[in-house]
């Protein structure tokens, strides 16, 4: 292995594991308040066909972000409303949400577009460019942490850097504010926040929020950042990656960023072993290496994590007795 | 502190809100306070007075509407009409933050505390200051530690809530609620899950309490407790506030009968036992747990038709084990059994469906662990474990017709109330859920009657007609073993008593001559074997 291998690797995984890492923080927030989010998929999706119509439209990339972003908010509350408000089952509100964010966004993509539910190919403005950091050609000489900073830190979008300060700044709110505690609460006891006198429901419309606004940027990333324009179904199941991610790391930040960049570690592995030869097997098939990420997420969540146990009431909605 | 035992006749009841000029002598007032869920009237035009200062008992059986409307006070739930005055002034308490403003505090019967976060937080959660935590977490540490040294309620603030004794917990609760200047505490059933010492400790808090000028209103069903710490204190039956007493004027009888509706028997009535041939014989009986500890260690007994041999002991020292055990629920480590004679094998997954052909019926313990499915129709319940029977139906199909029919039947038989076996379990209150397994087991073809505690959470009027039923089944000549941890009731039910003390039956006695004390020393483990007969 040599050093550009190993630095362009570095540099894959931290890009792949964004949107993983973006999503896994929005379902923590909506699961440690006690709503299960199986619909991050499809918030996801609807965000990335927002931010991508939008941005074709106005030919501009933050307009996208912030469409995509609203969407995103609007799906979570609509899924909001049915599991918290009309206290209905929340697996299902999660799956309806998904797939109404499939077929729906091929739908309109098509009626508006005509390229079979694709947006047109974003170009310009209309997509995030890639940041350059500070000093980073200057420091690029620098033995060791030169290579690092210029070829693996530096050079991403806009949107890895916000999804990994999102990490400390949600450790932060959790463990450290007064929301964090009582979201916390509420996921765990909703009772005992009642009983404290604080609004369940209020408490936990604004953590599916917090999940619409991250689930939006997670989304934007696939269509207007590291692709350029909408594709169907181009989120892949991230969604669910996402939540077996957070699963795996039982609902703690810090864990949950270690676990996507591990998950993107799979992915960028994937993409690389597409066209090499393996000793002893030969070429393995496309299909096969593509699998390899799941089939480790399945591996992993059965046999490594041990017991997971999720906010006790999570998947449950509150209702008062009798 | 025990009642005057002076007269038993009616005496008229004590005007409500005698002095109630404003401003006055009550903390508390609720004048015509209704409220119903559905169809059910949960409250019907409750008055209630509570001095400040005082200790408020309210009883009643389960199902009477003390705790609804204390969750009414406290804001939980809202009154469909009536009015609510605190210290002399009208309210209308929207939430629990509005009565946590106004000094209400409340101790649910369930704890309403996050397991896994620590004392602190629990305190603080609701109360915080400060959108930041660690200024507000740093004040209330040096709170804690202040109200924890002045009420006798030290816990360790850095405790998470899963690592604390059940007593520890509800001390944090109280915490919780003079954290936020609750100067009216309500306890909901508090002794409920505690042992004895601790019960004793919190009743010292609560008299610490109200030397500090606190009011307390204390919700419960034992008669002891009401009579041992109240002042003055309310009797609710089905909705309705009956009657408001001082507690010096009254006594534990007067209570049950102002609860149950009519004159009930603290006392059990029985015949002398008409003792015959040994029907359960258990020989050297061990019990393994999966941690490998001995929980029963070489028990023989034997019990005789006709007879209840009572096993007294304190919770936790084998007489689950021992139980299940017999009841082929757990399989034993070594011993045999024999009923009638015949060796009984009950090791395995069908141990228990083989002790049951064999003729023993066992009423387990927790009902809502093992006794029932509480979200099953009352029927379904009523042939639980018994549904292959051929009464019940031939090969995969169930004759439903016949179960209900059998159900609608034991329902009329023990009176079981709602009468209606199309009802949810979970919809019958404890006492009737008891009944319900009670009929099961009992009204059938059995030699063996095998009860665990068989009144646990059951109100007084349920409690006479179970302990009525268990005497029944001794007198047809049945075989009863019966395990508690309530002593009376084992004293007045035995015709013979077994005491186990760490997975060994230390003592035999008679309970017509042993004395409590005696008995106690036994459950303890200390002292000599006292032989009967």
């Amino acid at each position: 292995m040599d050093l550009e291998l190993i630095l362009s690797m570095a540099n894959a995984t931290l890009r792949l594991a964004t949107p993983l890492l973006l999503a896994a923080l929005a379902g923590l927030y909506s699961e440690r308040s006690g709503i299960f989010d199986i619909g991050l998929e499809g918030k996801m999706l609807a965000a990335a066909f927002a931010a991508a119509a939008t941005a074709a439209v106005t030919g501009s990339a933050w307009l996208g972000l912030f469409a995509g972003v609203a969407v995103s908010i609007m799906t979570t509350m609509v899924q909001g409303f049915a599991s918290i408000t009309l206290k209905g089952n929340q697996m299902i509100a999660g799956v309806a949400v998904t797939m109404l964010a499939a077929g729906l966004t091929t739908f309109l993509g098509q009626t508006w577009f005509g390229q079979g539910g694709r947006t047109p190919q974003l170009s310009g403005d209309a997509r995030f460019e890639r940041i350059i950091l500070p000093y980073a050609n200057e420091l690029s000489g620098v033995p060791i942490v030169g290579p690092i900073y210029a070829w693996v830190l530096s050079g991403h979008y806009i949107l890895v850097y916000i999804a990994f300060l999102a990490v400390p700044a949600t450790a932060f709110v959790l463990y450290r504010t007064r929301f964090g505690l009582r979201l916390r609460a509420v996921g765990e006891n909703p009772k005992a926040v009642d009983t404290a006198g604080i609004s369940v429901t209020f408490q936990r419309y604004q953590a599916i929020f917090i999940t619409g606004i991250l689930a939006g940027l997670s989304g934007a990333y696939f269509s207007i950042a590291q692709g350029a324009g909408f594709g169907n179904e181009m989120t892949a199941g991230k969604g669910y990656v996402a939540l077996a991610a957070l699963i795996f790391s039982k609902w703690r930040p810090v864990p949950v960023m270690f676990t996507c960049l591990l998950f993107g570690f799979l992915d960028a592995l994937q993409i690389r072993m597409q066209s090499t030869e393996l000793p002893l097997i030969g070429e393995v098939p496309v299909q096969a290496i593509q699998a390899l990420p799941y089939v480790l997420t399945v591996v992993l969540l059965a046999g490594f994590i041990g017991r997971a146990v999720g906010p006790k009431a999570g998947g449950v909605p509150y209702v008062k007795e009798r | 502190m025990a009642g005057s035992p002076d007269t038993h006749s009616q005496r008229p009841d004590t005007p409500a809100a005698a002095t109630g000029a404003s401003g006055g002598p009550w903390a508390i007032e609720l004048e015509k306070i209704s409220k119903s869920f559905g169809p059910v009237r949960a409250n019907k035009d409750i008055d209630l007075n509570v001095r400040r200062g005082s200790i408020h008992g309210i009883v009643g059986e389960n199902g009477a509407g003390k705790s609804t409307l204390m969750s009414i006070l406290y804001g939980f739930y809202t009154a469909d009409s009536g009015t609510i005055k605190v210290n002399g002034k009208a309210h209308t308490i929207t939430d629990s933050r509005h009565a946590l403003a106004l000094g209400i505090g409340m101790v649910h019967q369930h704890f309403m505390l996050v397991d896994n976060m620590t004392v602190l937080d629990n305190v603080v959660l609701g109360a915080e200051r400060s959108a930041l935590l660690s200024r507000t977490l740093d004040r209330a540490r040096a709170e804690l530690i202040k109200l924890g040294k002045e009420y006798s309620l030290e816990v360790d603030p850095d405790a998470l809530i899963e690592n604390i004794s059940v007593g520890q917990q509800q001390r944090v609760e109280i915490l919780k609620a003079l954290f936020r200047g609750a100067d009216t505490l309500i306890l909901d059933e508090p002794t409920g899950v505690l042992t004895p010492a601790e019960a004793d400790h919190l009743f010292r808090v609560l008299e610490t309490l109200r030397t500090e000028g606190k009011t307390v209103i204390l919700i419960t069903h034992k008669l002891r407790e009401i009579m041992a710490i109240t002042d003055s204190v309310s009797v609710m039956r089905a909705g309705e506030m009956v009657k408001t007493l001082p507690t010096s004027e009254t006594d534990p009888e007067q209570l049950a009968e102002l609860m149950v509706g009519r004159r009930v028997l603290l006392r059990v009535e029985k015949q002398p036992p008409n003792v015959g041939d040994v029907v359960l014989e258990v020989a050297n009986l061990s019990v393994t747990d999966r941690q490998g500890v001995a929980r029963v260690k070489n028990v023989s007994l034997s019990v005789r038709s006709g007879e209840i041999v009572g096993i007294a002991g304190v919770s936790g020292n084998g007489q689950s084990e021992l139980l299940e055990a017999i009841s082929g629920i757990i399989d034993p480590s070594s011993g045999t059994i024999a009923i009638g004679g015949v060796p009984l094998d009950i090791r395995g997954d069908d141990g228990a469906a083989r002790a049951r052909k064999a003729g023993l019926a066992h009423v387990p313990e927790d009902r809502h662990r093992m006794g029932l499915v509480t979200n099953f129709e009352e029927w379904e319940n009523s042939i639980l474990g018994y549904e292959t029977y051929p009464a019940y139906g031939k090969g995969m199909m169930l004759d439903i017709a016949a179960a209900r029919a059998e159900a609608q039947k034991r329902i009329e038989m023990f009176d079981i109330r709602p009468a209606d076996i199309g009802l949810q379990t979970a919809n019958f209150s404890g006492g009737n859920q008891q009944k319900i397994v009670l009929a099961r087991e009992m009204d059938r073809d059995l030699k063996v009657l095998i009860v665990g505690q068989p009144t646990r959470g059951v109100d007084i009027g349920a409690i006479e007609f179970i302990h009525k039923q268990i005497i029944a089944m001794r007198d047809a000549g049945k075989a009863v073993l019966l395990v508690s941890v309530e002593l009376d009731e084992i004293r007045s039910l035995s015709d013979r008593i077994l005491v186990m003390f760490d997975g060994e039956i230390v003592g035999e006695a008679d309970p017509e001559t042993a004395s409590e004390s005696a008995l106690g020393m036994m459950m303890a483990g200390i002292g000599q074997t006292e032989t009967a007969q």
